[in-house]
Formats: structure tokens, C-alpha cells, sequence
């Protein structure tokens, strides 16, 4: 038992805890609410966003808590200055290639990326620059995909590549202009997409929606002509709350 | 509120404040789908007709299984999913009982899932020409309109769905969860294989996180293999087992989320963080299960209101009516290779 | 099939057979006429080269000459280049019209064709490569064969001592022996980094694994970089041999060399190699009569700069987007899916047999207290020896430009030398006379890098040249990670911004405040050192940004939007031209008067400059 334990240092909190332990798990059995962005448990653990990285003692760079294990011994700092300064560039970075209509936008109060940027308090872009602008695919029954509110984090293709083995969407290009596609930059409605949704419950802004039509269900409960009839699934009244 | 309580009074009472004409509830749709999926299982297995046969309530499967395994179409269910046989008996026995032109009926389906608004658009789900659902709204639309109406929903009051069509059996809730329609089927399937009310209710091997489950259950004196399958990577797995002659299961249940519809892609979404410190599953699965234990009637077929319109109306499950309303045939769509 | 023994006879006679090659004393009838065919001189015509002379040999009935492909001799500004052997005659820029003259002349007459000589920086015509001052510091050990053997003909590799050193640690060392030996010799990985080679496969050794793997990373990127390429086209078995080697002492008996698909030669020959390796019966199973066995592969790289880093061209390998993996895990722990992997580039290879054979002790005696051996640098821009070449560790820079590269060309200023390419870092004047090792670049704020040396004169603006850089990496990016994805991206906005005289002192801030964060917080080497272009040169060249940023002005004039063009007064004649040839109207006064730029106008395209015959236009 003994052996599967392994005791470190988080911002001068003493943790034992079983070993494969993150240290993002690590830091929250200390009470440390480390930021994450790309990351969701058991689905896309890969460190892309960098908004995770903490500073290991006798490590150089960073080290990345959502994938990197805890090592016995290890003393690790969430918050130095130079940790909050790197974050708070990323967080820059990010806004900066963002659309940022939040206002107009589904996930309003219910958005990842905007709950960070209030954490950190974003008040102006220290690094603005080109945005790409993307084209919305509605042309499906069920998805909208709105690339410019991507953040890249991946979650979405890890949903739909690696839970559903569809791989309907995946990363194409390179650097700067890389973005999530189809094949052939196709609308999701005429490739292998089946319509699941698990990517919209993957994504953390607005870059992926269900098409709404609460409008007309508006409409014809105002239309004294017909006659509304609604019906409720089995797992709609344990999801409301 | 805890995530997963169990809110169906108070969903009921925000739909009548919305301005609903009637509230019913899916669940007794769900019943039908038992009725008729649990018959055309037992039909298949006295007829040695192919088997496996396979669960089609979950509309993202049933694109996948015709993109990915057209060759394994005549194994799915010809049943309809559960909203879809509810829309067609509100469009046609409830539009006769009550005297409503069926032109003005509009049906509107609270879904888990977003699948459910391409499912809806097929052209097989028509009657005569009519819609079986008018519009699918997902869990997260319903929440806004209740916002937008500015109710107040956990300070609401309880109410009951609107009858006649507003009761269902402890079977018809635990649809929302992997294993469950096939616990559901099976205790259906098991009363009439045996000609008796069996005592044997839960079948807890179904039930649970695991994407895939196999189960062999004994009903009247016959080994029964049965799997359920949540998730696409996982009902992939299934289908090449079947494919290669590998499986010799009879019954397969297959819902595309993993985990089912409670986690389905209309649900609400919790964000990472929520996700990695709660098991959002588990907990929205213990209440549909909770709603089933506490449920006095929990076999389809011994809903009354099942029995009533099976009397009424639809002769029986697998009958002539039945099949106009309740089933469906489905195609081969082209897979996008590259 | 060959037994060991059939192997020891092959070298054997094949060694007597070859020592011309080496040997200018060599005790032989024959001449051999070495043509190079490196990917430079195949694309400047050898191999026509090598049918002219072939065919003119028979033509004239001549026996006892051979003419042999082989890869590259170092001297590519030269080439083509043809050396005839055991004298050692140099010849370059030889064209296939030239055969007819050199088998007269040369092998006929037996004198030497003086106008194919090859002229030295001093201005003297050069007889032999030895003399040349190019060669005279060099020292090859990881391109011994280069040159020298044709690479097609695994005999020739055997005869100079190829698959010995295999035999050696098969028959007489444990893995331990060859990792003890590789820890004292000093060798540190060619790639860049320069982590000690001996550390790294004692530590994938250590790990228990059912598979096990050995790669080759042969995805030679940086630009202008092509050591690699040399190696692989000149001396492909000794890759083989040593990643054999590297198998038996990991544990590993699957190897994998991941080659870029623009190297096409390089790719044909290496597979040839591999074939007539398991021809030969060299690689397969039980391999010499013992049960060791190791099979290898090629595989394409699709032309990602980043592929070339360690865990991305992993997962390239496992036939996915190629990407970077976090580290830790490092790939000895858990690299080819999922197991553990040993990665050394095609240079750190190629020194193995070498240093297997002759002995830790002699390889430590080259180089400096840290880094031991040499290194190959593919020397190019403003130098007169444009090629490879290979130096012991510890060569000045100076060395490196002067006396091996021959200078700057049209008597210009030495301004700088960039190694390490896009993640390195720019060496300025100052620092010519450090001796080059991995830690003394480290300091100046360079790196070693797999070998690229740019040199540049002072015609060059060195805010452009890290725009240049930064411009690479943009696209060479993965775009995996944030900092990386769009920090690059905007520190390319910025340089932009200084290069069009649209910059501030407050974005020199900036820059340097992007750069620490992105050199920080990236996932891999790629986004890591991307940054280092622009600081060091941001470092040594400070007051050229600040000209950009502050005074709208490059010195160089090669930033086009800050450059002021205008007719000197006094030197201006009235022609005329100037303003006849200007596309935009820009230049106004009377006929037979001085001519004046109009700068509003000026869209600064130079074009007055070349018309000017009076040189009175700057």
C-alpha cells in the first residue's frame, strides 16, 4: 500500500496521494483549484491550452498538471509570478484570436473561456492581430459550427474521434491557420457526423451549438389555431438541475 | 438542487405555465416502444428470424448503423423511437378521441439529444403525409424558454402530466440510461415468454458505467444473450462482432452517448471543471432508476393506458394499425470516405 | 546469405582492392575516377558525368579505370566534382563536356587539366583536396566515407571497416560494455540539444518493455541544413550499423529511420542499403549465427519542420497528425506506441562504429572538456566555401568563416552567423573567437542545432532576419499549443510592424515579454526555442530595433518601407534616365537639371538605383 503512495509539495501544501495522480488531481485534494481550458477528464487529456502549467523546483520550462504525474519529493508553485504572468499571456493570445461577441452569443455566463478571462480580469489585449475569419456551417438539422469563437482546445474532435470513433471533425492545417474541419471543409451535414452532440457537450465557448427553434414553438403557442401539444423524454427531468 | 434531481412536477407545471395545450409525457410513448419492440424480439425468436435484434430508439445510432453497416440494417428494430410512436398516436387516436383536426396538432418533443431534430425530418416518420413531431427542442432550449418566460422553476408547484396519455410504468424512465431499454424489454418479453408475471424485475447486469455489457438472462427455461452498448466506439465493437459471425447474442441494445440519453448531446452542459469533480452520469442515472423503484407499475405492458389504447385502437402490438403508427424502415446512406 | 567469415573475406580483399582510395601511395594499376553525387552535384549534372566518362572509357578501350559514384565531398559551391584517385587530383565545376578532356589529358597524357583545378581563396590553383584550405582544419570522422566508397555497394562499406564494429559488440561486449564505452567517449546527441547519447540508451535499456524500438530521426529541417542528407546519401550502412547496434543494446530488435520525402536520394539509397544489409543476411534474424535479430524501415516524413521533433515525428511514425507529445514521459520510457524508444539523430549514429572501433579514449580526445568529437556544419550565405564541413568541437567561429569558409565574398564585412537555425540564435562580431561547443553557444545565446551556419555580411538587416526566422516557424508551427499556435504569430505581427516603420519602443517590450512567455510555456523544442532568433538578436543588434522602432530607419536598406532613396546632388549628371525608368512617377525635375525623389511618391522599389549610370542614387 505504501509503495502506491507518493507524498509532494503544492504551494507549500504536503499531499500524499496514490501515485499516476495528476498534479491537477494532486492540487485539488489540497484545495487548489488549479485553471484548465482544454481539458476534460477521461476525454481530451492532452495539454494544449497551456492554461495548467505550474513550476516544478529543479524542472526547466513548465510542467503541464493536467497530464504530468506526481513524483515523490516534487515541490510544486501554481501561482509565482512567472506562472501567472505566462497564463495571463495565453489567456491573451487566446482572447486575442477569439470572436469576441460574447454578448451575442449561446454560451453566454456559461462559457470557459469568458469565466477565466473575468478570473483574470482581461481588460484591454496586450497582443491584438489578424483573426481568420471562418464561415458558420448551420446546414445541419442539428449542429452549428461557429469556428471563430474555436479556442483550438481540441475537446470536440477528442469527443467525436476517440469516445465515438467518428472522426467526423478533426485539426487540419498548420500553426496559425489551424482549425477544426471535415473533410474538405464540408458542411457537418454530408460527412460521417451522426447527429450525437457529444462535441457541443465538449465545447467550452459557443464554437459549437444546437440549432435552435424555440422561436417557432414560441409561435405556435401564440397561434390560437393549433393546438400545442408537448412531450418530454425520460432523461430530460434529471438533467434541469 | 442537486445535479440529477429528479424535477418532473415542477418540468410539468413550467410546460403548462409555457402555454402548452397538454403535457404528456414520452415515458408512455416508451411503454409502446416495449409493447412492440419486446413483440417483434419475441416474434423474431419463435419465427428463427435474424437475430440479433437490434434496439433503434437512439437516432444517432440509426444513422451510424445505416452509414457504417447497411449490411446489418434488417437486425435493427423496425420500432419507431419512443417520441416519435407517441407523436403518431397523438396525431391519430388522441386527435379522433378528443375531436381535433390533426392538421392542427402541433407536437413539440423535449429531447436529451440534438440527433432527435434529424430523426424528426425523415421522411419515414410521417403519417399520411403529417409530421409524427412537429418541432424537437433540446433539454438546454426548454431551460431558456422557461427562463425567458421568467419562471421561477425551483420555486415551482408540482403537477401531473395531462392524461389521457399521461402515465407510464417505472420501464418507461429508465429509457434515459444505457441497459435500460433492454431491462425494460425484458421484463416484458420475459412475462409474455413465460405466460406469467414474473417477480424478476431488475436485471442489474445491464445497468451501470460500463460502455459495454453482456448479460445472459434465463427466461422460461432459455439462455436469453443480451448486450448494451453506450457510445459509438462501443456499439462499433458490437457490430464487428456481429459483422464476422463472432457474437451470438439475441438482443442488443445500442444508445449512442456513452452513458445514454441522460448524456445525451441536448443535455445541459457542465463545464470541465464539473465534470472532472462529479460523475454528471451517475447521478442523473441513480434518479431514473430511483423514479422506477419508486414507480408502482413497473412492466410496460401492465401500464393502463397501454392496455386501454392496444383495446381501443391499435388491436395489438405487431398488428396491422400498429405497424402503420409505431414502425418505420430505414436506408442506406453513403459514407463519406476520403 | 554470408557467414561472418564470408563477411571478414569481403572486407579483406575488398580493402586491398580499394586502398587507392585512400592511399595516394597505393601500390595499383588502377586509377578510379570518384564523381560526387550528393543531391547539389546530382542536380548539377554527375551522373551525366559519370555516363560521359564510362562511355568514352569504352569508346577508347581504356582498362584499369573505374569510375564510381559517391556521395558528397563537402565543397558543394565547387561542384560538380570529380577526383581521380590514388593521386588525388581535384577537379570542380566539371561539366560532361569536360569528360573527353580529363580521360586525354589526365588519364592518357598523365597530366593534369589546370583550367578544372580547383581555385583556392588565396587565388592559387589547388592540386589536391588536402590542400585546400577548406580541408586543412577539418577532421571527418562522422563523414569518413563520404567520398570516399560508393555508397550503393555495400562492399566497399564493408571494406573499410563496415559491420565490424557490429561484429565487435556482438561477439565481445555486453550492452552494459557499449554504453560504459559511449558514456566515456563523450558523445552528445547531433540534433540540437546534446543530451550525452550514452546516458540516454543506458536509460531506455533500463526500462523492462515486450517491444522495444529504435529510430532514426532523419528529418532533417532546419533551412539550409543538409548533414544529414550527406550522410545518409554518402554512408547509409553506417546508420545501419549503428542503429543495429543501438537494438542490441536497448533490447530492441525494430528500428525505424524517418526520412523527409524530399530526399529522394537519400531515401533510394538507404533502402538499397537495407536491402543488400538483409541480403547479405546483416539484418534479419540471428543475425552473425547469434540469436540477435533487427529489422528496419523507412519511413516518409510529409515535409512538417516539426515532425523533426522527437515525440511529434513519434506519433508522425504511428501514423498520426504530426504533434508534439508533453514530456515527460520522454520516449525512452514510452515512445512508439506507448513503448520504449530510442531517438538519436543520423550524425550521432554515424559517429557509433567509429567510435566502437577506435576507442572511447580517442574519440574523448577530440573536442573540448564538454562536448567531445566534432560536428558538422553545413556552412552557408555570405561565405566564399559554401558546403560541409566537419570540425573538431572547440573550432572558433572564426576558424569556421576564415580559414575553412574563405571569408566574405566581395570584400564585405563578417555582421553575424546564425546557427541552429529557427532555433537558434544569431552570433554577432564580437563573439567570432569562442570556441564552438554546446554550452559556449548556449552562452552567446545560440545552440548548437543539428548544424546549420549561416553566415551574413552587413549588407544584412538583422530585424528582417529575424522576421525571416520567425516567418519559418509561423509556418512550421503545429499549432498544437497556444503560446506557440498564435504567440509566434503575433511576434511575426510585430517584426512586420517594425520592418514597415509602423513600430514603437513600446513593441520592442513586447517582443521580448512574448518571447520569454512562449519560450516558456510551450509544449515542445519547437515552440521552446522559436523565440531565440529574434532575442538573440534583439540581444546583440539592440540598437538596429531601436532604429526600426524609433527612427524609422534601416541602415541596410533592405527593410523597403524604411528605406529613403535619394540622388546625391553632386553626383547626379541631369540624364534623366532615372526618371524615365521610375514606375510611379516619383521623380520630378526639368530636363538636363538635377533630379529630385518626390518621397511621398516612392514606393522604394530601387528601380532608379540600377538605371542610375552614375551611381548617384542611394
Amino acid at each position: 500500500m505504501e509503495e502506491n503512495l507518493v507524498t509532494l509539495t503544492i504551494d507549500d501544501i504536503k499531499v500524499t496521494t496514490k501515485k499516476g495522480t495528476t498534479i491537477l488531481e494532486a492540487a485539488k485534494e489540497a484545495g487548489i483549484d488549479i485553471p484548465t481550458l482544454c481539458f476534460l477528464k477521461d476525454i481530451n487529456e492532452v495539454g494544449d491550452c497551456r492554461m495548467c502549467i505550474v513550476e516544478v523546483e529543479g524542472r526547466r520550462g513548465f510542467a503541464t498538471s493536467c497530464i504530468q504525474k506526481v513524483e515523490e519529493g516534487m515541490v510544486v508553485h501554481t501561482h509565482t509570478p512567472n506562472v501567472l504572468e505566462a497564463r495571463h499571456v495565453i489567456l491573451d493570445l487566446i482572447i486575442s484570436n477569439h470572436a469576441k461577441d460574447c454578448l451575442t452569443c449561446t454560451r453566454l455566463g456559461n462559457c470557459e473561456l469568458q469565466a477565466l478571462a473575468a478570473k483574470f480580469n482581461v481588460l484591454n489585449i496586450e497582443f491584438p492581430g489578424e483573426r481568420i475569419e471562418h464561415q458558420v456551417d448551420d446546414l445541419s438539422p442539428s449542429i452549428v459550427r461557429d469556428f471563430n469563437k474555436c479556442i483550438l482546445c481540441r475537446r470536440c474532435v477528442a469527443a467525436c474521434k476517440n469516445v465515438q470513433k467518428i472522426g467526423a471533425i478533426d485539426c487540419i492545417n498548420r500553426g496559425f491557420e489551424s482549425c477544426i474541419s471535415t473533410t474538405e471543409n464540408k458542411s457537418l451535414n454530408d460527412v460521417n457526423c451522426t447527429n450525437c452532440g457529444q462535441c457541443i457537450e465538449a465545447c467550452p465557448t459557443g464554437a459549437l451549438h444546437e440549432k435552435e427553434t424555440i422561436n417557432d414553438v414560441w409561435a405556435k403557442l401564440k397561434n390560437p389555431d393549433t393546438y400545442v401539444v408537448v412531450q418530454t423524454a425520460p432523461a430530460v427531468r434529471v438533467a434541469l438541475r | 438542487m442537486p445535479i440529477g434531481t429528479n424535477v418532473t412536477g415542477k418540468m410539468v407545471t413550467a410546460l403548462k405555465r409555457l402555454g402548452f395545450d397538454k403535457v404528456f409525457d414520452t415515458n408512455t410513448g416508451a411503454d409502446f416502444t416495449i409493447m412492440e419492440e419486446a413483440n417483434e424480439f419475441v416474434e423474431r425468436v419463435k419465427s428463427k428470424g435474424t437475430l440479433p435484434m437490434i434496439t433503434s430508439c437512439s437516432p444517432g445510432w440509426v444513422k451510424y448503423i445505416e452509414m457504417n453497416y447497411p449490411e446489418l440494417l434488417p437486425h435493427l428494430s423496425t420500432c419507431k423511437s419512443p417520441h416519435q410512436m407517441f407523436g403518431a398516436l397523438i396525431k391519430s387516436y388522441y386527435a379522433e378521441k378528443e375531436g381535433i383536426d390533426p392538421n392542427k396538432i402541433y407536437v413539440v418533443s423535449v429531447m436529451p439529444c440534438i440527433a432527435k431534430k434529424f430523426e424528426r425530418q425523415r421522411d419515414e416518420m410521417k403519417v399520411n403525409g403529417l409530421n409524427d413531431v412537429d418541432n424537437v427542442i433540446t433539454t438546454r432550449e426548454l431551460s431558456r424558454m422557461i427562463k425567458q418566460a421568467n419562471i421561477e422553476f425551483e420555486g415551482l408547484e408540482d403537477s401531473q402530466f395531462d392524461n389521457p396519455m399521461g402515465e407510464a410504468t417505472g420501464a418507461a424512465a429508465i429509457f434515459g440510461t444505457t441497459g435500460g431499454v433492454m431491462e425494460a424489454a425484458l421484463r416484458t418479453a420475459g412475462d409474455w415468454l413465460t405466460g406469467e408475471s414474473l417477480e424478476k424485475i431488475d436485471f442489474e447486469a445491464v445497468r451501470g458505467e460500463e460502455g459495454i455489457k453482456k448479460a445472459t438472462v434465463n427466461i422460461a427455461g432459455n439462455d436469453i444473450k443480451v448486450v448494451a452498448a453506450s457510445g459509438l466506439a462501443n456499439a462499433q465493437k458490437i457490430m464487428e462482432e456481429i459483422k464476422f459471425g463472432k457474437a451470438d447474442y439475441q438482443f442488443v441494445e445500442i444508445m449512442a452517448c456513452p452513458g445514454g440519453c441522460v448524456m445525451g448531446g441536448g443535455q445541459p452542459i457542465k463545464n470541465s471543471k464539473v465534470r472532472r469533480d462529479v460523475d454528471v452520469r451517475k447521478l442523473r442515472a441513480d434518479s431514473l432508476y430511483s423514479i422506477d423503484e419508486k414507480s408502482v407499475i413497473r412492466k410496460s405492458h401492465e401500464n393502463p393506458v397501454v392496455k386501454k389504447i392496444y383495446e381501443e385502437y391499435l388491436e395489438k402490438p405487431g398488428g396491422h394499425k400498429a405497424h402503420e403508427l409505431l414502425h418505420t424502415h430505414y436506408v442506406e446512406r453513403p459514407k463519406y470516405t476520403d | 546469405m554470408k557467414t561472418i567469415e564470408d563477411i571478414r573475406k569481403i572486407r579483406e580483399e575488398k580493402r586491398k582492392e580499394l586502398d587507392l582510395r585512400v592511399n595516394t601511395k597505393a601500390d595499383t594499376r588502377e586509377k578510379h575516377i570518384l564523381i560526387c553525387h550528393g543531391t547539389g552535384c546530382t542536380s548539377s549534372k554527375s551522373p551525366k558525368i559519370l555516363e560521359n566518362f564510362r562511355k568514352i572509357l569504352e569508346e577508347k578501350n581504356i582498362e584499369n579505370v573505374r569510375v564510381i559514384m559517391t556521395g558528397c565531398f563537402g565543397l558543394c559551391a565547387k561542384g560538380p566534382i570529380v577526383i581521380i584517385r590514388p593521386e588525388d587530383t581535384f577537379y570542380s565545376n566539371v561539366t560532361p563536356d569536360d569528360c573527353e578532356e580529363i580521360i586525354n589529358t589526365h588519364i592518357i597524357e598523365g597530366k593534369t587539366v589546370e583550367r578544372l583545378l580547383c581555385k583556392d581563396i588565396d587565388g592559387k590553383y589547388v592540386n589536391s583536396l588536402d590542400e585546400l584550405n577548406f580541408y586543412k582544419k577539418q577532421k571527418r570522422i562522422a563523414l569518413k566515407n563520404c567520398g570516399v566508397i560508393d555508397p550503393e555497394q555495400i562492399d566497399e562499406y564493408i571494406a573499410f571497416d563496415g559491420y565490424k564494429a557490429l561484429e565487435k559488440v556482438l561477439f565481445e561486449m555486453t550492452p552494459d560494455d557499449i554504453i560504459e564505452e559511449l558514456k566515456k567517449s563523450g558523445l552528445r546527441g547531433r540534433g540540437g540539444a546534446g543530451f550525452p547519447t550514452g546516458k540516454k540508451w543506458e536509460i531506455t535499456k533500463s526500462y523492462e518493455a515486450d517491444q522495444k524500438y529504435v529510430v532514426c530521426n532523419a528529418d532533417e529541417g532546419d533551412p539550409g541544413a543538409f548533414m544529414d542528407r550527406s550522410i545518409l546519401e554518402g554512408d547509409p550502412h553506417s546508420v545501419i550499423e549503428a542503429m543495429m547496434i543501438a537494438g542490441y543494446t536497448i533490447g530492441a530488435n525494430k528500428g525505424y529511420i524517418y526520412v523527409r520525402a524530399e530526399y529522394p536520394i537519400a531515401v533510394e539509397r538507404f533502402q538499397k542499403a537495407i536491402d543488400q544489409a538483409k541480403e547479405y543476411g546483416i539484418l534479419g534474424k540471428n543475425i552473425f549465427g547469434t540469436n540477435f535479430d533487427m529489422d528496419i524501415e523507412i519511413r516518409l516524413g510529409a515535409g512538417a519542420f516539426v515532425c523533426g521533433e522527437e515525440t511529434a515525428l513519434l506519433e508522425s511514425i504511428e501514423g498520426k497528425r504530426g504533434q508534439p507529445r508533453v514530456k515527460p514521459p520522454f520516449p525512452a520510457e514510452s515512445g512508439l506506441w506507448g513503448k520504449p524508444t530510442l531517438i538519436n539523430n543520423v550524425e550521432t549514429y554515424a559517429n557509433i562504429t567509429r567510435i566502437i572501433l577506435n576507442g572511447a579514449d580517442w574519440y574523448s580526445s577530440i573536442g573540448t572538456e564538454t562536448s567531445k568529437g566534432t560536428k558538422v556544419f553545413a556552412l552557408g550565405g555570405n561565405v566564399n566555401n559554401i558546403g560541409l564541413v566537419e570540425v573538431p568541437m572547440g573550432t572558433t567561429l572564426r576558424e569556421i568563416v576564415f580559414d575553412i569558409g574563405g571569408g566574405i565574398p566581395n570584400g564585405r564585412e563578417f555582421k553575424a552567423a546564425q546557427t541552429g537555425g529557427p532555433s537558434g540564435g544569431c552570433i554577432p562580431k564580437e563573439h567570432l573567437d569562442t570556441p564552438i561547443d554546446y554550452e559556449s553557444l548556449k552562452t552567446i545565446g545560440s545552440m548548437m542545432g543539428s548544424g546549420g551556419l549561416i553566415v551574413m555580411d552587413d549588407t544584412k538587416c538583422m530585424v528582417s532576419l529575424a522576421r525571416f526566422y520567425l516567418e519559418f516557424t509561423v509556418s512550421e508551427s503545429c499549432g498544437k499549443c497556444t503560446p506557440c499556435r498564435i504567440g509566434t504569430k503575433r511576434m511575426h505581427e510585430i517584426l512586420t510592424k517594425l520592418c514597415e516603420g509602423q513600430g514603437t519602443e513600446y513593441d520592442l517590450y513586447r517582443l521580448e515579454k512574448l518571447a520569454s512567455n512562449i519560450q516558456k510555456a510551450s509544449i515542445c523544442g519547437l515552440g521552446q526555442s522559436a523565440p531565440n532568433p529574434v532575442v538573440s538578436t534583439m540581444k546583440y543588434f539592440r540598437d538596429e530595433f531601436m532604429e526600426h522602432a524609433v527612427d524609422k530607419k534601416c541602415r541596410t536598406n533592405e527593410c523597403k518601407k524604411l528605406a529613403k532613396i535619394e540622388i546625391d546632388e553632386e553626383k547626379c549628371k541631369g540624364c534623366g534616365l532615372c526618371q524615365r525608368s521610375c514606375p510611379v512617377s516619383a521623380i520630378e525635375g526639368e530636363a538636363r537639371e538635377k533630379r529630385v525623389i518626390n518621397q511621398e511618391k516612392c514606393i522604394k522599389c530601387g528601380t532608379c538605383i540600377q538605371s542610375c549610370p552614375f551611381h548617384a542614387i542611394i
